[in-house]
Formats: C-alpha cells, sequence, structure tokens
C-alpha cells in the first residue's frame, strides 16, 4: 500500500510526466490545425485539387503559370506598395503620435484610450464605414473639400486604380496608426527621462536629443513593431475584401485576396494554395531584414 | 513641473521668448497635431453612427440637409437591422464562438505556459520560440488547406470550426504572455507549497493562477475581441446565413445588389462594434498592457 502511494507521488510530481501532459492540449491543437495545414498548403501547391475533386501531384506548374499571369503579378506589385507605403506612413504618423502622447497632457489616460479605439473594433466593420466615406456620390470627404473649395468635382475615390489604391492605403493607415503609436509609447516611457536631462545639458537641442537618445533607445520596440505589422500588413485581407474586393480593374487585390477568390471563389484549391505559399518567401525575408537589421543597430 | 517642460522652458531661454513663446508653441506643436489626428481617427465612428441615426431623405439629401448633422433622428435603421435580417442571431453566434475559443485558448495557454515558465523541463525553451513563431504565421496563408481540413471533418458550416480554429492565433498570443507574467512570480511560493505536501496542480490553480489574474484578464478579454473581429476563417469556413458571424454576415448578407442600405449597414457596422468597445472601455489598462506586453518582453 505504501509503495503504491509513493509511486502515485512520484508520478504526479515527475516534472517530465506533467510537462507533457501540460503541453498537450495547446501542442495538440496547434500541431492539428497550425503546423499541419501549414504542410498541406505546400503540398497542395503542388497539386491541381480542385473542390469536389481530388488533386494529382503537378510539380511547379502552378508556380510556373502563376509567373505567366498577369494578375498574379499585378498582386505581388499590389501588396509591395500597399505593405511598403501604408508602413512607411503608419510609422511616421504613429511615431508622430506617440512623441505627442508622452508630453505631459490634461486627460492622458482618455487620450490614451480613445486613439486605440479604430484598432479595437471589427476591421471589416469600420472597412464599411470607409467604404461609405469612399463612396463616389456621398463621400463625406468630397463634401468637405468641396465646402472648402478645394475640389469642384467629387473624387471617385474607388473608380479609379490610383485613387482606389490610395484609399485602402489610407485605411489601413488609420487602423495601424493606434497600434503603432500605443506599442511606441510603452517604449518611449522605459526611457529615463536622465538622458534628456544629460543630453541637453551637454547643449543638444531637440532635434538632436531625439536623433542621439530617443531613436537608439527606441530601436528594441521599434524593431518588433515593425516586423509584426510589415507581417500583418503584407497579408492583410480583410481591409480589400471589404472596400474594394481587389477592383477596379484588379488595381487593390492583394496576394491574400487572389488567393481567396482563385481558392474558395473559384475552387481552385491548387493555385489559390500556390499564391498564399508564395507569400512566405516574401514574409521571411521582410521579417529577416526589419527584424536583424535594426537588432544589430541595437543601442548597448 | 515636469522634466519635459523644463528641457523646453529651457530651449525657449535661448531663444529669450520663453513666456511669450511658451503657449503658442505648445498650441502648435502639441494641442493642433493632436487635435487633428484625433480628429481622423474618430470620425468614421462619428459617421457610422450619425448614419444610423440618419432617415432616407437626409441620407443621399445633401443640398438641403448638412449631412454632419442629422435633423430628425429615426431609429427605422435599427429596427430593420434586428427584425428583417438575421443580425441578432449573427451576435449571438459570434458571442458565443468568441467566449468558447477564449476559454479553450486560456486553458491551453495557462498549462503551457505553466510548464514552460516553471516547470522549465528539458527542451524548454526552444517550444517557447516555437510558440511564438507559431504566432508569426498569418491566417492568410493557412485558410486553404484548413478549409479542406475543415470540410473533411465534417465540421464545414458549424461553429466548432471557427471554435477550433481560432485558437491557433489565439494560443501563441497568450501563452506568451502568460509566460511573461508566470516569471515575475517569486520560486518560494511554490518552494514553500511543494513541501507542504501541494501538488503542481494545486500550486498552479491556488497560487499561481490567483496571483496572475490581471495577465489571464488581459490575455482572455484580448482573445476575446480577437475571436469576435476575425474574419477571413468565418467567411471561408460558413456558408449558411444564419451561422455567420457579424463581421461576415454585415458584409455577405446586408450589401444587396446596387442598392446599398447605408443606414442598416452603418447600423450593423456600430452595434457589432460596440460590444467590443464597451469591453474596451472597462478594461483599457489590461488592453495595452496586453498589447504592448508582447512587445516589451
Amino acid at each position: 500500500m505504501t509503495s503504491r502511494v509513493s509511486t502515485w507521488d512520484r508520478l504526479r510530481n515527475n516534472t517530465t510526466l506533467l510537462s507533457v501532459l501540460f503541453m498537450a492540449p495547446a501542442g495538440l491543437l496547434l500541431l492539428v490545425f497550425l503546423t499541419y495545414p501549414l504542410g498541406l498548403g505546400i503540398w497542395l501547391g503542388f497539386t491541381d485539387t480542385r473542390i469536389g475533386r481530388a488533386g494529382h501531384f503537378i510539380g511547379w506548374e502552378n508556380y510556373i503559370s502563376l509567373l505567366d499571369d498577369s494578375i498574379f503579378l499585378k498582386s505581388v506589385f499590389n501588396t509591395i506598395l500597399y505593405t511598403a507605403v501604408a508602413t512607411v506612413i503608419k510609422f511616421a504618423l504613429g511615431l508622430w503620435l506617440a512623441l505627442l502622447l508622452n508630453r505631459h497632457l490634461p486627460m492622458q489616460a482618455i487620450i490614451r484610450a480613445v486613439i486605440l479605439l479604430p484598432y479595437i473594433v471589427p476591421t471589416v466593420l469600420s472597412a464599411i464605414a470607409f467604404w461609405w466615406i469612399y463612396d463616389s456620390q456621398f463621400s463625406i470627404i468630397s463634401w468637405m473639400l468641396s465646402k472648402l473649395g478645394l475640389i469642384d468635382v467629387y473624387i471617385d475615390f474607388l473608380g479609379n486604380e490610383n485613387n482606389a489604391r490610395a484609399s485602402v492605403i489610407a485605411a489601413n493607415i488609420w487602423r495601424g496608426i493606434p497600434f503603432v503609436a500605443i506599442c511606441l509609447l510603452a517604449g518611449l516611457q522605459t526611457i529615463s527621462p536622465s538622458l534628456y536631462e544629460a543630453a541637453s545639458l551637454d547643449g543638444a537641442n531637440a532635434w538632436q536629443r531625439f536623433y542621439y537618445v530617443t531613436v537608439p533607445n527606441l530601436m528594441p520596440v521599434l524593431s518588433i513593431v515593425l516586423t509584426f505589422s510589415i507581417l500583418f500588413t503584407f497579408t492583410d485581407f480583410q481591409l480589400i475584401y471589404a472596400i474594394t474586393r481587389g477592383g477596379p480593374n484588379n488595381a487593390t487585390h492583394l496576394m491574400a485576396t487572389l488567393a481567396f477568390q482563385r481558392g474558395i471563389n473559384g475552387g481552385m484549391l491548387g493555385e489559390g494554395a500556390a499564391i498564399a505559399i508564395a507569400m512566405v518567401p516574401f514574409l521571411i525575408l521582410s521579417t529577416a531584414v526589419t527584424y536583424l537589421g535594426l537588432q544589430r543597430q541595437k543601442w548597448q | 513641473m515636469t522634466a519635459d517642460a523644463n528641457i523646453s522652458t529651457r530651449v525657449d531661454n535661448r531663444e529669450g521668448m520663453q513666456y511669450l513663446e511658451t503657449i503658442p508653441h505648445r498650441l502648435v506643436t502639441l494641442w493642433i497635431p493632436l487635435l487633428i489626428f484625433l480628429f481622423v481617427l474618430l470620425f468614421p465612428f462619428y459617421w457610422m453612427a450619425l448614419t444610423t441615426f440618419k432617415p432616407n431623405s437626409e441620407l443621399l439629401n445633401y443640398s438641403d440637409f448638412n449631412p454632419l448633422w442629422v435633423v430628425e433622428p429615426t431609429l427605422a435603421n435599427i429596427k430593420k437591422l434586428l427584425f428583417d435580417t438575421q443580425y441578432p442571431r449573427w451576435l449571438l453566434t459570434t458571442m458565443v464562438v468568441a467566449v468558447a475559443a477564449t476559454f479553450l485558448s486560456l486553458f491551453c495557454s495557462v498549462l503551457a505556459a505553466y510548464a514552460i515558465a516553471r516547470l522549465r523541463f528539458k527542451g524548454s525553451e526552444t517550444v517557447g520560440l516555437l510558440i511564438f513563431l507559431a504566432y508569426l504565421v498569418p491566417p492568410s496563408i493557412l485558410f486553404i488547406p484548413l478549409a479542406t481540413m475543415i470540410f473533411e471533418m465534417g465540421l464545414y458550416d458549424s461553429m466548432w470550426a471557427l471554435i477550433l480554429t481560432y485558437p491557433t492565433f489565439l494560443i501563441p498570443f497568450s501563452t506568451w504572455l502568460l509566460i511573461g507574467y508566470f516569471k515575475t512570480l517569486p520560486f518560494e511560493l511554490e518552494e514553500c507549497a511543494l513541501i507542504d505536501g501541494a501538488s503542481r496542480f494545486q500550486i498552479l490553480t491556488k497560487i499561481i493562477l490567483p496571483l496572475s489574474l490581471p495577465g489571464l484578464i488581459s490575455a482572455g478579454i484580448f482573445a476575446f475581441t480577437l475571436s469576435w473581429n476575425e474574419f477571413i476563417y468565418a467567411l471561408a469556413f460558413i456558408s449558411s446565413s444564419e451561422n455567420k458571424t457579424v463581421p461576415v454576415g454585415v458584409l455577405t448578407e446586408l450589401v444587396e445588389g446596387d442598392v446599398y442600405h447605408w443606414g442598416s449597414l452603418m447600423a450593423g457596422a456600430l452595434f457589432g462594434s460596440l460590444p467590443v468597445a464597451i469591453l474596451y472601455s472597462f478594461f483599457v489598462d489590461y488592453y495595452v498592457s496586453s498589447l504592448t506586453g508582447a512587445v516589451k518582453e
């Protein structure tokens, strides 16, 4: 009897067994619904699977035909343009907003809370609001601009290729600024005020204090936020799907929306998977460049 | 006065205009840009709410009515949304899915985070890193293979398809957040309990969890928000109108042909945003800490 109890005791405090048990639920869910589909996606990209029909292995054929596909190439161009422009502006404005919020403000907590709202509400729902704001006949932006006497004709936000691109990028920036600003604000608040005092005593002006104190101290946070931001902007789907569905003339199709259109709506699962998997090299490259590039210059 | 203000006074001193410049200077460098930011960030919500309460006669007539205000507010759009569409059903579905996915993810994450942070088994650091990498796999890459799996498993068009797939982006994030919290708790607490004969499970439920309640709340509300806002899986895995979630339902069911009922569309957007906005207003600090938690690690 005593030996049984002690065996049980030993078992229940055996950390290896416990670790396996504790890791099991998370591990199983992630293996089944994340790792396996990732592998399955790579496999599907090499097949001609359609909805309702098992596919055959066709090697690189999907990828080779995509290289000749002008719509796919356009979506790659759009995705890179969308990510690059949106990220640069999001970070410039987000950093500015973070610097403003880091000053001593009355009602700082309320202002900070309100600023995060665009990030909190469902993206699709705010995107529908943007759709309405960008309406060709009843756009409130056009109305305000014409009342101010800045335009004569209402802007066709979503009807023309470049306008549509600029419009979805603006909506993405609107949604991304709060995230960037609040994360960078958290980074700014960890910088000791004594560093600024020391710099001032040494005669540094406002710009020099920003460049030599703020920027290097913000680098670790900035590099992570930038990595995440690029990753999620590059793979964006909902904003485009809600506002333009890729139009006009595929000018706003991103790789993710094209993958959805071909794979789910068009039923070409193999081709859709290939488009989705084609994002992976870009993601790895951009993550490596931003993360390693900025970490290398890390101050300390 | 604060260090920041002191610095700016000192700069102004050099210019020799300190008192004359301080207030206008602060207005130009701080308040005007801040108010512009606030206006741009909040205007779409104002527009959403305003459109919700506008009667059709005012909605599409900018020459007789100022579009920035509503003269005769109406509840017709909300009535249409609640009684002529399946919106209440979508709200319920979204709520059930978000709550279930959140609890499932928290359960898995607590156990995993405890194992990684506290049991520190062989290879725990590698497992922690792998879970972090899982966070970097975007749903846009996974939805096609997942859709085929969901179909083969017979889960297509059911809530389970969403409840089981949402944890793939919730677990990595909440595990990572909880590891950070668990690491801050002193080991001595656990050692004392172990000496007193508590099992690991008792330690977890009676000591670690109560002490890391703020972390649990942060992870929980953020996971709930992410599930509430999720779109691509819900769009790909659900087909029948009554099983849709709010974001998918509003976008795919309320848009009929070429005539857009902007009033009820905006009402749908407003009421779909309110639950997370209200939750957020109660837990702002938890949100901010979960948002910035992973960044600061």
